[in-house]
């Protein structure tokens, strides 16, 4: 097991050298400031300390979801591009050779990576979450719902993201592994749209292909279970945003995506464990 | 030979990509402690053999034996080092952190690494670069610090996939040294490289390897001034001379007048004349030629190098 967390540490060390992470980090430090000063103004506004404080309320706490949901989407691009060459990359420069022909087993190899991956996304999750959390509770007085379930699942969906390009990097390059990735998260979007629509519209056949393209791809699933914990009873009447909860997935959606996790990791062990490298 | 007397067996080891077979069911034997060098053209499946042995590569079939363990036996990569033909690792590293990873995944203590990884750096000569990190490494240096992750923890069986590529002529010069070392220390060191002057002054046996199969070895340390080609004209040169030259050579061959034959050395010479002047032979010529390990090679390769 030494071996795994020396890869683990040196995965991490590594990961947190890409200048991907720290165009996120940059990206996310933008969008938090801008997001406070939006929030500040928004409480300072005249006409806005006129409206009734549970109203006002209501409108800073959806205002605190965009919040979440910008920073959902920057965590899962940056989980995809850090990791999207970790494995295919280092096949391709050789740079693999020298380690994988030490005393350490193939999946104590990628586990190790993906536990390096894993912790450097905790740690971007944790840090962008917590500054949005802080501005909504400091400047806006408001607090999501399920702060810890919410973060929780948001740190989920970047691991289903990241468990999908070990999958495909042991068997696709680089381009074509971010493409499939980015691509069936593309389709988790529209499909959780897609289902959205369907409950407004009371149409079962667009629920249903929101289901299924969540059950290829759970993470928009995820995103919005996640929107469902934190949101306020009244924002969760809400019709069509992408914080709108008129189908939330259920707790079962939520035992399935982590299925889905497990089986995916299983399968990248698996799969590397038979490819030459 | 005992197993035990082995560093490395394998028995009829192939590999098939699709159709293509890159290694078409290597056999060899190779004893602890020597220098053994495996030559062979570009695609003839060097590096496919040794990526198998090292289990980077999965065989179609077949199977080998490492220093006396089935070759997919992971602990038994404690005590092998490998130095690939392009060495690369992450550049952020220095190198003095590249040999410490190195060293701890092959299983050295803290204390150990605290002495040998300033010994292994300046072994290759980049002591004063111990801080330095990879990124700034030219071609040469990353060679060198590839070799002292090789060995940094003492492996009994080493393979160097082209240790020489990228190197000037002092930085060849250290690698034969470390090779010569390493033979001192009782490691057996497993040599891939093109360059076949390095490969004769270094190694105690060399096998020729082409589409996947041994088809020539050669003995360096019996023959050390390496193989000799006598071509003799002659008259009444007979078949059954042949079998009374065969304690002195390894190959002969008559047509005519004209006797050819391979020996390796050149004190059996005046033997092989001896003999022959009293078998009744009037000799018109008779003309030694050192063969060097290149010229077997070419010979042995023929006109159709794999590329």
């Amino acid at each position: 097991m030494k071996q795994l967390w020396i890869i683990a540490g040196v995965t991490f060390r590594e990961a947190a050298r890409r200048k991907i992470l720290w165009t996120a980090l940059v990206a996310a430090a933008a969008f938090l400031a801008l997001f406070a000063t939006g929030m500040h103004y928004q409480v300072k506004d005249a006409h806005f300390t006129r409206i009734p404080p549970m109203i006002r309320y209501q409108i800073l706490s959806s205002l605190l979801q965009v919040g979440f949901y910008a920073i959902d989407m920057l965590a899962v691009l940056m989980t995809v591009l850090t990791s999207v060459d970790c494995l295919s990359g280092e096949i391709a420069s050789s740079t693999i050779h020298a380690i994988a022909t030490k005393p350490i087993h193939r999946w104590q190899l990628l586990l190790g990576k993906w536990l390096g991956f894993a912790a450097m996304v905790a740690l971007y999750v944790v840090l962008v979450f917590s500054g949005v959390v802080a501005i909504g509770y400091f400047i806006g007085g408001v607090h999501p719902r399920g702060a810890v379930p919410g973060g929780l699942l948001i740190y989920l969906e970047c691991m289903v993201v990241l468990t999908l390009t070990f999958l495909f990097g042991t068997m696709f390059s680089t381009l074509t592994n971010g493409v499939i990735v980015l691509g069936l998260h593309g389709i988790a979007f529209i499909g959780g749209w897609l289902e959205q629509i369907g409950s407004v519209t009371a149409s079962e056949r667009l629920i249903n292909l929101g289901i299924l393209s969540s059950v290829i791809m759970p993470t928009e699933s995820i995103w919005r279970r996640a929107s469902y914990v934190m949101q306020s009873s009244v924002a969760r009447t809400l019709d069509v945003t992408p914080f709108a909860t008129r189908s939330a997935p259920s707790i079962t959606m939520m035992v399935y995506a982590t299925a889905y996790l497990l089986v995916g990791l299983s399968l990248a062990l698996y799969r590397f464990q038979q490819r030459d490298l | 030979m005992p197993p035990t007397d082995l560093a490395i067996e394998t028995i009829g080891l192939r590999k098939q990509f699709g159709s293509k077979v890159a290694v078409r069911g290597l056999s060899l034997q190779v004893r602890r402690g020597e220098i053994f060098g495996f030559l062979g053209p570009n695609g003839a499946g060097k590096s496919t053999s040794i990526k198998m042995l090292l289990g980077l590569v999965k065989p179609t079939s077949g199977g080998a034996q490492l220093l006396g363990r089935p070759f997919q036996d992971v602990e038994v990569r404690r005590n092998i080092g490998f130095l690939p033909e392009d060495f690369r690792f992450y550049d952020w590293l220095t190198a003095s952190e590249l040999l410490a990873l190195h060293g701890r995944l092959s299983g050295l203590t803290p204390a150990q690494l605290r002495d040998r990884v300033p010994a292994y750096l300046d072994l290759v000569g980049l002591a004063p670069h111990r801080d330095q990190r990879l990124r700034g490494f030219s071609k040469g240096m990353m060679q060198r610090i590839g070799l002292a992750q090789a060995l940094i923890h003492e492996p009994d069986l080493v393979f160097l996939d082209e240790p020489t590529s990228g190197l000037d002529p002092m930085g060849r010069h250290l690698v034969r040294d470390i090779i010569r070392s390493e033979r001192q220390r009782g490691a057996t060191v497993f040599l891939n490289s093109h360059l076949l002057s390095e490969v004769e002054v270094t190694c105690d046996t060399v096998v020729f390897i082409k589409h996947g199969q041994v088809i020539a070895s050669r003995d360096l340390r019996s023959a050390p001034e390496g193989e000799i080609h006598v071509r003799a004209h002659a008259r009444n040169l007979r078949p059954d001379l042949l079998p009374g030259l065969s304690p002195w050579t390894t190959s002969a061959h008559l047509e005519h007048d004209q006797l050819t034959f391979t020996t390796n050395s050149m004190d059996c010479l005046p033997d092989i004349l001896r003999y022959l002047v009293c078998s009744n032979v009037d000799i018109f010529e008779f003309t030694p030629q050192r063969v060097s390990l290149e010229e077997s090679f070419l010979r042995i390769m023929g006109e159709d190098q794999g590329l």
